[in-house]
Parts: C-alpha cells; structure tokens; sequence
C-alpha cells in the first residue's frame, strides 16, 4: 500500500513538475506580440455567433465585431491569427462548425497567395491556441516546416524551453491565466501612419494561385455547402501587400463557379471613405481603429441589408455579454490614447 | 627465475617482483614494457613469444611469465 | 538516426518495448531485426556493406575453427605415429593452412574499409603530388558511400577473426548470433569497440524485467543526454566559432577554444558511450567501458589507458602486439643492439611499432593529414614522456613533491594541456592552420583579449556560459565521487525521495537547458506585413 502510494506520488509530482515547466516557458503573447494569444481566447466566449471570420490580419485588424454589434446587432467572431495560411483557415472552420454553427463564415483571401508551410512563429501563434481535436491535429500536419516535429506540438516543452533565459515577470504573471487582448477577434489600434506613395506590385513570374491552396478553398467551399454555412470570401480594402488583378480575376473566377459572394474592398474604397492619411496606423497594410470602423459600417449594412444577418440586441444575454466587451473597448481606447499623447506610442515604454 | 627477475628488475627497479601479482591489471607493466620484456626474453632464453600470448593472465606475475617460458622451452611437439 | 532525435528516442521506447513483451528466446533474434532496421532507416545501402563483413568474416572464422578442431583431434589420435620433424612439418602445414584463409578474410575486410574511407584522400594526395610536378591534370574524386560505423564494426569483426585464428575462442555457430554481434545498434555509431568474448556474455542470453537494471540503464542514458545536450552542443557553438574565424580569434581565443573543445569533446563522447551502455543495460546487456575519467590521468600513457580504451586496447593487442612480436622485430631487436649498444638498441624495436600504431591510430580517426600528424603528435609526447623517466626519476629523488595534491595537480593539467593542444589538429582546417594557430597562443597572446563581450559574440549568452559551467562542475563532482565507486550504486541507497528528487531534476534540467529544438525567442518575432 505504501508503496502504491509513493508511485501514485511519483507520478503526480513528475507530471505536475512538467505542466508547471511548460507553463512557465510557455510564450504569454501578453505585451508586444498579442497575436498569439487571440486563437485561444474563442474558447472562453459564448459560441452562439451569425457571422465568424477566418483569416489573417487583414480581416482582424480591419473588422470590429463591436462596432458591428453596437450598430447593426450582429453577433460576430473573428477567428484570427498572424499569417494565418489557408488550410489553418479551413481547420479552424472546421472546428467551428463543430463547436457552433454559424450562419456565414467570412474568409479573406489573401492567404491564397501561400502554397506551402511559411514560418515556424506564425504556425505557432495560430497553432498552440487551438483546443485538442483532430482540426489541430490535421492543421499541425498541414502547417509544420521542415523544422518542425509534431511531439513539439504536443509537449510545447520541447519547443519553449530555451526561452529559459529569456523569462520574464510576465511569465509568472501569467501562469495560470490570460488576459484578453482581441475585441471578439478584433485588434485594436487607436495610431495613425499615413499611407505615402504605396509603391505598385512587382511583377511575378507566376500569377497562378498554387494547388494545394486551391485544394484548401475546395474544401472551405464544400465544407460550408456541406453544413448549410454561407461562405463570403472579401479581399480587405489595405493597400499591402499589393492585390494583383490576375489575382482577383482567380478569385471572381472561383465565386462565380461555386456560386459564392465575392466582395473586393479595394474596390469601394471611396463608398467606405477612407482617407489613407488617417485611418491606418503602418502606411496602408493595416487599419487603425477609425479605418476599421469605416469598413464595419459599410460591411455591416451589406450584411444586415443584403444578407439578412438579424439584429439581436434585442437578447438579454448576448446584452450582457457585449456590454463587457464594449467596456474593454472603451478602456482599450482611452488606454491607447492617453499612452499616445503621454509618449507618443500607444505602447508604453518598457 | 633468476634470470627473468633480473630482467624484470631492470624494467622497473622500484617494485618487488618476487611478490607482485597484478603486474598487468593493477598497472606496473604497460605495453611498452611488455613488448622489451619479450625482446629480452627471446635474448636471454631464445625463446620466442608470439603476439596472441600476450595477455593480462601470462603477465600476471614474475611466476606466470616463468611458466610461460618454461612452456615453451619444454614445448616438444 | 542521432542519438540526440526524437526518432531515436521512438525508436528505442518501440525496440524496448517489444524486447521485453518477446518470449527470452526470440529477444536476440529481435534485436538483430532492431539492429539491420535501425541501419536501414540510415541508409538501405549500408546494410550490404554490414551483411558482407558479418557474412565473410563468420565463415572464415567457423572454418578456421574447425579445421583447428579436427586437426587437433586427428593429431592427438595420430601424434603417436610420427617423428618429432614430421610432426613440427605437420603443425606448420596445418598452420599455414589456416594463416591463408585468415589472411584473406582480414585484407578482404580491411581492403572495404581502406577503400570507402580512403579512396579520396589517396586521390587528394596523388593529386598534389601531380600539381606539385607542375602537371594540370587531375584525377577526378569518386562519389563512394562510407557506411556508418564501418570503421568499429569492422574492427570488432576483425578482433573477432583474430582471436579465432590464434584459438583465444572457438567461433560462433550461428550466422545471425555472429550478426547482432557485429551490428548491435547502440555501439553502431561511435563504438564502443566490444570484444567478441566480453560482448556475447550477456548478448544473447535471455532477459526478464529487472526494475534495478532498468533504472540504472534509463540512468545512465539521462546522464548521457545530460553531458550531450546540456554541454557538448552548447559549447559547440562557441568552438565553431572560434575555428571558423581564425583571424579574429587567434591568441588567447585559440587556447580558449582548445578549452572549450576538450570539454565539448569529452562531454559529447563520453555522453554518447554513457547513452550506448545504458541503451545496452536497460536490455539486461553489458557493454564495456569506454572512459575512467580521462582527465585526471597523469601522463599521457595512463591518458590512453583511460580514454577511447577499447580503442586503444585493440590497437595494443592487434597492431602494437603482433607488429612488436614478430620474427623480423626480434631480428631488429639483435641487430640493433649489436650496432646500437644494449640501452639504446632495445627501443628501436618498441618505438618503430610505436610510430606504426599510431600512424593507424591517426588514419582511422579520419582519412586526411591533420589526424596523420595528430596521431604522430601523440607518438611522440609518449617517446619523450618515456625517454624523460629517468630524469623524472632523479628529480623526485631530490625534490620529494611526488604524491602531494599539488603534484598530482600539475600532472593532470599537464595531459589536459597536452591532449588538448594535439586535438586542434581536429579543429581547424589543415595541418598548416592548426600549427599557426597553436604558435598564435604564444606569439599573440594579450590580457585585452580576455573580455567577456568577446565571448559572447561567438554565439553564447552569458547565461549559456553559467550553464555550461555548472554543468562541468556537476561533471567534476560525479567524477570526484565516482573514485569510490559507481554514483547511481551510491544513489540507489538513498531514501526514495532524494533519489527522486536527483533524478527528476536531471531529467528536468537537461529538458530546459538541454540546447535542442529550434532556437526560440520571442523578440525574434519580427511582424512584418502579415
């Protein structure tokens, strides 16, 4: 008996030791980097959404699902992540689908333009977020560089441990917890960088999006069609990376075989009212705050108005959820503001 | 026996081989003694040591090499 | 497959796994398979290679053996019906009989291993011997495979055929026995080189179970990944530094990563040897030692005795041994101590099969010149060492220093220094390179040199340093404590909870600072337009 006891103990303390390890040396993306830490925070918010958008930045950093509510009642979620690659997008539908069903995904499709697995970090950031399921897993196989083992993805141990010498307070900070960064999903910038002289694309030897990213956009399609799902695809309205037309002509291509809505935001750039010189914080790759809002409005009133997505402000519970989320905003800004005008960067010095 | 000691004396004069027995493993003869030791016998006793003789267990002690060679000396087939 | 790859730890969790689930009988037929499927992940080629050697030195051997084993027996029956000549004509005949077969064996494995290892480098040699006649033509380098491990297994199959032929062991009977010997996968990498009398003790014998075994295996394993991961691949990067940049890091950098080398060495191989054993040990198996912590030798002899010893001793006994003893050396031996006076003359034999040895020595290491004159290198600080004897023997009968600490403390820092100088020949490119950069530690040594900003733009933090520093303390310590015995006996007598907490904090500390994976760190993240 006392013997069974101390293996029992032997075990508990060893397992325990590692998870503490883990956690410790786990990246917290909690200042700088928050990217990171926005796959994971979906987990903890009610899934009861009409609309989620899957993507990268260009719908994250462009879209406020809170704007959207507070105007036009949508209840939506976006599903971000940094370099998000196509069939990262197509495991996280997948996912979602499962989890909840909503009524329209919203896919940006920049992503068409990667054809094979890019860069560890960014897998990483889209990757340890996600909740354990075959999507992960299916989406770990499909992501990994040559670099990479799939152990890595299931004792992060192995990949974190060396940032031992780069810990810091935020690391025990955040050891059993998280803040959350993202708005439903949504990034937000209050900074303004004009957008100067936005230099035109360089040409490519090959406009032809690749298989394996059409494979991906084949399988969005179907597994939308397959679930009852509306499926939009949106290019964003940012400048760059540069959209090539015979990219677009693909894509309009594509909508029109499969019978799917296709809203290219470049090209209504002046029905939304964008004003480059304002409403971008990096020179015309991503929205700020103001940017974003413009697109929500305009995105919002061909959602509710064309598409039929329902006001729901009217649900006592989706209410309550929403006023915390608008309260987070609000700091977020007021944040964000003071640091801008105390130090001249939304970001406080470190 | 005579003989041998003294040759083994000449090796090492700091030990009593009279006594030792672990010259091999406990580190007092090392190969290169063992190779002028052979040399010197094959002088002395005119016989000869081949390589595969060469062990830890013959070299053990001034009586094992003794019975080494007097092996050889009586070797009559 | 590294022993450092997750492969290879999947590896050794299925082979023993399936080991112990396996009814006594078929778990060395296994482990042959584990054997030939861990050198198939490799390269499928190599396995003909292994399949040759295993094969053509098995049926040497089994012949010699029986042919000895019949003429014995058929002697004895008929020793009565000859003359003393006739049967001295007889054995000889017998003899030579066998020397043939043995011969063939031996020069037809050595001349594998002689072309797939030194094809180019002859080529390379031929070449500059051509361009230094002043001619333009070249021979073109050939594309050959070098299987892995080629050179320990086929001097453990050779040390096999030779014990056979001089009768120290009758050969094995069984073919596929005789083939896990030559290719059991732990020493398949960087040896140990086993002694076909030591290894099959254990190898093909059943085993059941043993927690003891197993734990002091899995032990031992832990420690060797401990030296491999925490300190020989750390400090690796600053020694690859420093020999990649020889004109910033002359002087006293070039000492520094002599330094750093011996430590990354040792820590690298002895970590490697410590994973091969304990590999073994978990399968009830018992590999010989390698290594009795080299670095505390006294001299450079006793250093040989001590490091890569089963090297070491199988160049003794079947290069230095057979080359000394000989007919022709016993000649040589007469002549030149007739020609030289007896002093002298007696060591013309010793040291010709000294320097022949340690020509192999080098050569084996690895076919180009720096390991030739490194080899010779240590020929000639074991003559000097050796001519110097009677002049150490003079000194300690006036100065009576010999046995205090602090004695013994200048002999060991003078092998480490020794050893380490002759191993840049390993380090930097060419034999040239590595005399200027040992003549830079004298010529262009300078206190300015030792700043640390120095240290740390050869790739290692400051925190990399303290690791690998403690690392080499904790390296010391258990050398220190394994004087008196074996650490992990010593360990197992403790109250459980130590034992645990010494263990899991090993495991823990080599995961964390273990440097493996892909180098991380959050500033790396650079957000660009994504």
């Amino acid at each position: 008996m006392k013997k069974l006891i101390s293996i029992i103990l032997i075990f508990a303390i060893s397992i325990a030791g590692l998870s503490f390890a883990t956690r410790l040396l786990e990246p917290k993306y909690m200042s700088g980097i928050l990217e990171g830490a926005m796959i994971a925070e979906y987990y903890e918010d009610p899934t009861d959404h009409n609309v989620v958008f899957i993507g990268d930045c260009e719908l994250y950093e462009n879209i406020s699902p809170v704007y959207l509510w507070e105007n036009f009642g949508i209840n939506s979620y976006i599903r971000g992540s940094a370099q998000q690659l196509i069939w990262q997008s197509y495991y996280l539908a997948e996912e979602t689908i499962k989890t909840e069903k909503p009524d329209m995904i919203v896919f940006n499709v920049l992503s068409m333009k990667y054809n094979e697995p890019q860069n560890e970090a960014y897998n990483r950031m889209t990757l340890d977020g996600m909740k354990w399921s075959k999507s992960k897993i299916d989406s770990i196989n499909a992501s990994m560089t040559e670099e990479e083992n799939f152990i890595e993805y299931v004792f992060p141990l192995l990949r974190y441990h060396s940032r031992w010498s780069d810990l810091s307070s935020e690391d025990f900070k955040y050891l059993y917890h998280r803040d959350k960064v993202s708005f439903n999903g949504y990034y937000m910038r209050v900074d303004v960088k004009a957008a100067e002289d936005v230099p035109e694309g360089r040409p490519l030897a090959d406009y032809q999006f690749g298989d394996n990213a059409y494979y991906y956009l084949n399988k969005l399609t179907e597994l939308c069609k397959e679930n009852d799902v509306e499926l939009v695809l949106v290019k964003a309205p940012t400048l760059y990376p540069y959209w090539y037309d015979e990219w677009e002509q693909q894509i309009v291509d594509f909508a029109e075989e499969n019978d799917l809505t296709y809203i290219n935001f470049l090209k209504a750039q002046d029905e939304i009212g964008l004003d480059w010189s304002k409403d971008t914080y990096d020179g015309g790759l991503h929205l700020n705050l103001a940017g974003a809002e413009k697109l929500s409005q305009y995105f919002g009133e061909i959602l509710s108005e064309d598409m039929g997505v329902p006001d729901r402000r009217n649900e006592e519970n989706l209410q309550k959820y929403w006023a915390d989320v608008i309260n987070r905003y609000e700091a977020e800004i007021a944040r964000q503001e003071a640091n801008l005008e105390k130090y001249g960067s939304v970001h406080e010095p470190e | 026996m005579e003989e041998l000691l003294t040759i083994l004396g000449d090796l090492h004069p700091e030990v009593d081989f009279t006594t030792a027995k672990d010259l091999v493993t406990g580190g007092i003869l090392d190969s290169f003694d063992i190779v002028s030791l052979i040399s010197e016998i094959n002088e002395e006793f005119d016989v000869t040591i081949g390589a595969a003789e060469l062990t830890p267990e013959n070299f053990a002690s001034a009586e094992t090499i003794y019975q080494l060679i007097k092996a050889k000396l009586d070797d009559e087939d | 497959m590294l022993f450092t790859s997750y492969g290879f730890i999947g590896f050794l969790i299925i082979v023993f796994t399936i080991y112990y689930l396996l009814p006594g009988k078929f778990q060395w037929q296994f482990l042959l398979l584990a054997s030939y499927v861990f050198y198939f992940i490799a390269d499928p080629r190599y396995l003909i290679f292994i399949a040759i050697t295993s094969v053509s030195t098995f049926f040497a051997a089994k012949h010699i053996s029986d042919k000895k084993k019949s003429f014995e027996d058929w002697f004895k029956e008929h020793k009565k019906e000859y003359e003393k000549e006739e049967r001295k004509s007889l054995k000889a005949k017998e003899h030579s009989y066998e020397k043939k077969v043995f011969l063939a064996c031996l020069l037809f494995n050595l001349g594998i291993l002689a072309v797939t290892k030194y094809t180019n480098f002859t080529i390379a040699n031929i070449n500059s011997i051509l361009a230094s006649l002043g001619r333009a033509d070249t021979i073109s380098f050939v594309d050959l495979i070098i299987p892995m491990g080629i050179s320990f297994y086929t001097f453990q199959s050779m040390g096999y055929l030779i014990d056979v032929y001089n009768g120290k062991h009758e050969a094995q009977e069984n073919l596929f026995k005789f083939a896990l010997f030559v290719s059991f996968f732990p020493q398949l990498v960087q040896g140990p080189i086993s002694r076909y009398g030591d290894l099959s003790k254990t190898l093909y014998e059943e085993h059941r179970f043993n927690f003891r075994t197993v734990s002091f295996g899995l032990e031992r394993i832990l420690w060797g990944f401990f030296k491999k991961l925490v300190i020989a691949d750390r400090i690796l990067v600053a020694v690859q530094a420093i020999i990649a940049d020889t004109d910033t890091y002359s002087g006293f950098y070039a000492f520094a990563g002599a330094m750093f080398y011996a430590l990354e060495l040792y820590a690298d191989f002895t970590g490697g040897i410590d994973i091969t054993i304990g590999v073994a040990e978990t399968m009830g198996i018992k590999v010989t030692e390698n290594f009795i912590r080299p670095y505390f030798s006294k001299n450079i002899k006793e250093y040989w005795n001590r490091w890569h010893i089963t090297m070491g001793t199988w160049f003794t006994d079947y290069i230095f041994y057979p080359i000394s003893a000989n007919q022709f050396m016993m000649k040589l031996s007469k002549k030149s101590r007739a020609a030289l006076g007896n002093n002298l003359g007696k060591r013309v034999p010793v040291y010709l099969s000294s320097f022949i040895v340690w020509f192999t020595t080098g050569i084996w290491h690895g076919a180009s010149w720096n390991f030739i004159v490194w080899g010779l290198g240590n020929f000639v600080v074991i003559m000097i060492s050796q001519e110097l004897e009677p002049f150490y023997r003079w000194f300690h009968s006036k100065v009576h220093v010999a046995g205090t600490f602090g004695w013994r403390l200048f002999q060991v820092v003078r092998t480490v220094l020794i050893m380490s100088s002759l191993r840049m020949f390993d380090c930097y490119r060419d034999v040239p390179l590595t005399f200027k950069m040992f003549g830079s530690i004298f010529t262009e040594f300078s206190l300015n040199q030792l700043n640390g900003a120095a240290f740390i733009g050869m790739g290692l933090t400051g925190l990399d340093y303290a690791v690998v520093f403690i690392g080499m303390l904790m390296l010391v310590m258990v050398s220190l404590v394994q004087r008196t015995g074996s650490v992990r006996e010593k360990i197992s007598t403790l109250a459980l909870p130590i034992r645990f907490i010494i263990w899991y904090g090993l495991f823990i500390f080599t995961l964390v600072f273990g440097a493996y994976g892909i180098g991380y760190s959050a500033s790396q993240f650079i957000y660009n337009q994504f």
